[in-house]
């Protein structure tokens, strides 16, 4: 009997080696192609929320006290923001490419604050048309409150869709961010921080600790549940 | 990128290597793929034995005696040596029916242990070529014949059948009949490649002057059929495979019947590569020791390691889940339609890279069962449920058969029989 052993054909297992790489190729620029989708919608969002922005700001301004009762759109601005914090958080978490994400996000908290202010401004002059909530929360270190204040900030969002949240990554390198910061004494050691009509409190509020804290915020009432009320309070 | 994902990424690598490789070998080799679906006669029928080793099989014995006698193959080149194995049961009284048969010879091994009985069975033997079939499964009538063909190479020292599962009825032995489907595939490209690691225990056929030159079995483990094959190759002897050779096997019918299988299936593995290690790496040997023995090792470390990853992928979901009842009162999942969206779809490289390995293996499946052509149509929802009570069983009896390995505790063929024959006599 004779011993043969069959040779190795060591070009294939080169080949093989390099069609493996490709489909590792493929699969890295499949996901690629797709987070960048995803980015160019998040731009999208964010530049329709640029112009919502100003326009609500031309709008404010051209009309100036006659515009309380026709400045609208506030609750899908609302919305926005909202969807537009989810997306920023899902691609700082998920993202490879993490600055384009940090990008997204500093641009979306200049907006935050500009739409705050505004909202201010109508709030001083219509009344309290929107309660708006400023959160400040870290990235830095793994801060589950924070996490557990989101969900309650996107709960309390659904429930009174008047209601503003203005979420602030406490570690974002922007200088407006800073001046915020500065004005009501945020510090990273006691975060969450939730700041609503210059009121601060910090650690984590539950859904009944902010609505005793801020019963301005129960006279939200969606329109669909009590409407009579809502326009009361509108004019 | 963290150290899991590190890992990750290697270890998919080489099973996508791996399967990469099984499929540029099928579209080199693939018109040399035999599958016959009619009677063939041969020029001239060598002889042959066929060896039954049987421990408490009085339910199924005479079904496999029956379809030894029903092969399409002469009489008189056809000895068929069954060893009653220290049976508990009546199988040596079931057997006596076939005293008178002249073709049939009957032994008793009073040393428990299938090499043992197998290894009565070769000192018996007068014929050319020698082959075994476990008592719980039967053949193909043409099954000896389209064998017989591959040994007109002269180097061809064994071949191999192809072992379809028989009449699955549950959802496990479905599952197993894709994972045998897929089984043909892998086989006939190793043995394209000269890199086969099992001549199993049901019908593979052997020239007699392998046990001549390599000696008989042992107990390797209660895997003597593995380690036969690694004994081959150390010696450069060529095995075959033969995909339209089939045998049919009832196969486990219930999780802790097919676990303790595989238990011993994979702790045989481990422990017969260990101890022919110096094939690894070896390009003198050939596949075995550069791409058959490495890739079963880390399949068998990479199923395991992918239960891990799944859960570490859903640990940060379950911990947010947590988080958020804590925080405004538990929703599992969120009943409003509309706020499904395609943004929070991951996206990331290792689930295209996973899709990319699911598709491999899932055209692997189709690639071997189309050699097996002796059966309808089958429909292909089986496919996903292997693909899923794979993924979450099969790291379960590695890790096992790792343990035990490692801990030396060998299982028993024996009590593995004991175990089976339970309630699973068809």
């Amino acid at each position: 009997m004779e011993t043969e052993y069959k040779k190795n054909d060591w070009l294939k297992y080169i080949i093989v080696f390099f069609l493996t790489c490709g489909l590792f190729a493929l699969a890295g620029g499949l996901s690629n192609f797709f987070t960048n989708q995803k980015i160019q919608s998040m731009r999208q969002v964010q530049d329709k929320l640029e112009t919502d922005i100003l326009s609500s700001e031309t709008q404010f301004a051209l009309l100036s006290e006659l515009s309380c009762e026709q400045n609208d759109g506030g609750e899908n601005l609302s919305a926005e923001l909202s969807d537009m914090a989810q997306k920023i958080e899902y691609s700082e978490n998920n993202f490879k490419d993490n600055a384009t994400a940090t990008e997204l996000k500093r641009y979306y908290t200049i907006l935050e604050i500009k739409d705050y202010l505004l909202t201010k401004k109508i709030n001083a002059r219509c009344g309290n048309k929107f309660v708006p909530i400023l959160y400040f929360y870290t990235t830095a270190e793994n801060c589950t409150e924070c996490t557990k204040q989101g969900f309650v900030l996107t709960e309390l969002r659904e429930k009174y869709p008047e209601l503003r949240v203005y979420s602030f990554d406490y570690n974002l390198d922007l200088s407006a961010l800073r001046a915020l910061i500065k004005i009501y004494k945020i510090e990273d050691t006691k975060l969450p921080a939730l700041v609503v009509n210059e009121k601060k409190v910090t650690g984590f509020k539950s859904i009944e600790d902010v609505e005793k804290l801020y019963p301005d915020i129960i006279k939200l009432l969606p329109k669909d549940k009590d409407t009579s009320d809502s326009k009361e309070f509108k004019k | 990128m963290t150290f899991l994902n590190v890992i990750f990424y290697i270890l998919t690598f080489l099973a996508v290597y791996v399967q990469v490789f099984f499929l540029v070998t099928f579209f080199e080799n693939r018109k040399k793929i035999l599958i016959r679906k009619d009677k063939i006669e041969l020029e001239n029928y060598p002889s042959v034995t066929v060896l039954v080793p049987c421990y408490n099989e009085e339910n199924t014995v005479s079904r496999t005696v029956e379809s030894l006698l029903f092969l399409d193959y002469p009489k008189e080149k056809l000895d068929i040596i069954v060893i009653d194995n220290a049976s508990k049961d009546k199988t040596w009284e079931v057997l006596q029916k076939y005293s008178s048969y002249p073709q049939i010879r009957l032994f008793k091994e009073s040393k428990q242990g299938k090499h043992h009985a197998l290894n009565k069975g070769l000192e018996n033997i007068r014929t050319e070529f020698v082959g075994c079939l476990d008592a719980d499964s039967t053949v193909h009538p043409e099954a000896l014949k389209r064998i017989i063909t591959y040994f007109s190479n002269p180097k061809t020292m064994a071949v191999a059948p192809s072992i379809v599962v028989l009449n699955p009825k549950n959802l496990l032995q479905y599952a197993q009949r894709a994972e045998y489907d897929m089984a043909h595939y892998n086989k006939k490209m190793l043995a394209f490649l000269g890199g086969i690691h099992v001549t199993p225990g049901p019908f593979s056929i052997f020239r007699k002057t392998v046990f001549d030159q390599l000696g008989f079995y042992t107990k390797a483990h209660q895997t003597e059929d593995q380690e036969i094959a690694l004994r081959m190759q150390k010696h450069g002897l060529k095995i075959d495979h033969c995909p339209d050779a089939y045998v049919y096997t009832n196969s486990p019918n219930s999780v802790p019947k097919l676990y303790r299988q595989r238990v011993r299936w994979i702790y045989g593995f481990i422990k017969n590569a260990l101890d022919y290690r110096e094939l690894f790496f070896k390009p003198k040997y050939g596949t075995i020791g550069v791409f058959t023995l490495p890739s079963g090792f880390i399949s068998v470390i990479g199923t395991i390691f992918l239960l891990f990853f799944t859960f570490s992928q859903f640990y940060e979901f379950i911990v947010n889940k947590i988080l958020q009842s804590q925080a405004v009162g538990f929703h599992f999942i969120s009943t409003d339609l509309s706020s499904f969206n395609l943004f929070f779809i991951s996206t990331k490289t290792f689930v295209f890279i996973s899709i990319i390995l699911y598709i491999l293996v899932i055209v692997s499946l189709f690639n071997g069962r189309n050699m097996i052509k002796d059966r309808g149509r089958i429909p292909f929802w089986d496919i996903p449920l292997f693909l899923i009570i794979y993924t979450f069983l099969a790291p379960v009896w590695l890790m096992k058969a790792v343990w035990n390995a490692v801990f030396s505790k060998e299982a028993s063929w024996s009590k593995e029989r004991d175990y089976l024959i339970g309630d699973n006599n068809i």
